[in-house]
């Protein structure tokens, strides 16, 4: 049972990485793959502040705008020198590999008694138990604040330059600021599980960023599978679903890693994984049709 | 009200594909005009709609809308004076946003779009009452997604978008050219019975030589990028639709 909440407790930290490839990919139809480079960003800045004993709530301010700096930047390069989205990503994602060696100083920063977040209330005497709950705290305040976002007149804005940009335009919106704070607003939520993920591991690693965006896609068409089963429209049950995506992403692979699969197979694993989910649909499209 | 001095606009200027799209346009067009713009396809139309609207910036020369001088604003700044329909049904509006919101956003239009929750009670009352007259039974549709709408029904919300905010500029290029007969009709009629309930100024590009007659009180041929004639209303109403037709052929 330990084993599945610890699955469990992962999905929930991943769930800033599910909205920000949420609000990237499906918000704003831009793939923006500085994910691997701004989850370790996140990471490592939580390393660096928590063990100079920094306040949590200082240290999750900066976590939040180096994640937006670094989503800027991107923005940046893809509006202003109109350089293809997936490039500018890559850029700015190897260019953050020097930045987070250079602000941890060695490739592994492990937390050993500094403060942490799921320790800020105790509900109950189970570390994990206690971990869920803070987790499911911070998970509501997130799909609050993004819920509420794309249902205000911004967010709508927002909402439209992913899907009819000459229309947004001719309609009063500077789409390419819209894209940069879109895509600051992405990575801080991804630079957000960084830091959850690196209290709830106990260390921060300068490799942790590697190969994570899989994670992030995997949970939103996850989601995006089952929006379009219940042919859902609202603003508040998509944002569930792909919260959603993400626990059922870790779940899966924990059963997987149960199963008895090699751990060295993972990220095989999570390939195929994802492959399924993306192909499902249509594979169920054609027995329909046919 | 749009005042074009010696407009020339050159794409890829200095490269073996360069292109004189406009050549020293000079063109005043008046309050509450309704100009309508023929020409052959390459003729210079669409981008010197797009000059006016800000999608392309000219080459030299100067443009003014209602006594301020735009040459260097971008379409989203210039969103204040000009609304736009797109020939393209599915530019002028965003197909996965509901009906309510994409009315939302226009409404807009010349506002800033801030953290507020516009789409209300009091607001869907009044987009349906909106768009009702269209007589679509669109009016309890409103939560529906744009794209689920047929072409013609999403150009006559367009229209109808662009009255949402203070509006004195309309730009219409080709908005019926991707449509049935019928639709194409409803978009027209309604398109007049908005520029003059508002009393707006407006430009209608088209290929109908029909529409072309019938619609505006002031009407342009294009050839290679300048205007070659200009008939002033006057002028216009002693036109016979042959003689526009004599004009292409």
């Amino acid at each position: 049972m330990d084993f599945y909440l610890t699955a469990l407790l992962q999905g929930l930290c991943f769930s800033g990485i599910a909205f920000g490839i949420y609000i990237s990919m499906k918000i704003f139809n831009i793939p923006d793959i500085t994910t691997d480079g701004s989850y370790a960003l996140g990471g490592i800045v939580t390393g660096v502040m928590l063990t100079h004993q920094y306040p949590l709530y200082v240290s999750i301010i900066v976590v939040l705008f180096a994640g937006a700096l670094a989503g800027a930047i991107t923005g940046l390069i893809h509006t202003k020198l109109k350089i293809n989205a997936l490039l500018a990503g890559i850029l700015v994602m190897t260019a953050l590999y020097s930045v987070n060696l250079t602000i941890a100083g060695r490739s592994n920063l492990p937390l050993i008694g500094t403060a942490s977040v799921f320790t800020l209330f105790n509900l109950t005497g189970d570390v994990n138990l206690n971990t869920f709950w803070v987790l499911a705290v911070i998970v509501v305040i997130l799909i609050s604040f993004i819920g509420y976002l794309l249902k205000t007149d911004f967010g709508i804005a927002m909402r439209a330059t992913g899907n009819s940009e000459t229309m947004i335009r001719a309609l009063g919106v500077n789409t390419d600021r819209m894209k940069i704070i879109g895509l600051a607003l992405a990575n801080a939520l991804t630079a957000l599980s960084g830091f959850l993920i690196t209290q709830l591991q106990g260390f921060a690693d300068i490799n942790m960023g590697i190969g994570i965006i899989i994670i992030g896609l995997g949970s939103v068409i996850i989601g995006e599978t089952l929006i379009s089963w219940l042919r859902l429209t609202s603003v508040w049950g998509s944002l569930l679903l792909v919260l959603a995506g993400a626990v059922v992403f870790q779940l899966v692979l924990a059963v997987t890693l149960a199963m008895g699969v090699d751990a060295n197979m993972l990220k095989l694993v999570t390939a195929v994984l994802v492959l399924l989910i993306v192909s499902l649909p249509r594979l169920s499209f054609i027995k329909h049709h046919d | 009200m749009i005042k074009l001095d010696n407009v020339t606009k050159i794409f890829n200027r200095g490269k073996a594909n360069e292109i004189k799209a406009i050549t020293n346009i000079t063109l005043n067009i008046v309050e509450q005009d309704y100009l309508v713009i023929v020409g052959s396809n390459g003729s210079g139309k669409s981008t010197l709609l797009n000059l006016i609207a800000g999608s392309t910036l000219p080459s030299t020369g100067d443009i003014e809308i209602n006594g301020h001088p735009v040459t260097h604003l971008h379409d989203y700044q210039r969103s204040r004076w000009i609304a736009r329909v797109f020939q393209n049904p599915l530019s002028g509006t965003a197909p996965d946003l509901s009906i309510l919101d994409n009315f939302r956003l226009a409404a807009l239009r010349t506002k800033n779009k801030g953290f507020n929750i516009g789409t209300n009670i009091n607001f869907k009352k009044q987009v349906q009452e909106k768009i009702s007259i269209l007589n679509m039974g669109l009016e309890n549709k409103l939560e529906q997604p744009m794209g689920t709408l047929s072409g013609g029904q999403r150009q006559a919300l367009t229209l109808l978008m662009s009255v949402m905010d203070e509006c004195k500029v309309l730009l219409l290029d080709e908005p019926t050219a991707a449509l049935d007969p019928r639709s194409a009709k409803l978009v027209m009629q309604t398109a007049n019975r908005l520029i003059n309930e508002f009393k707006l100024t407006a430009i209608l590009i088209t290929h109908n030589l029909k529409d072309a007659h019938a619609h505006g009180n002031r009407l342009i041929q294009m050839v290679e990028g300048e205007i070659l004639q200009d008939y002033p209303n006057e002028k216009k109403l002693n036109l016979t639709q042959n003689d526009v037709f004599a004009w292409f052929s």
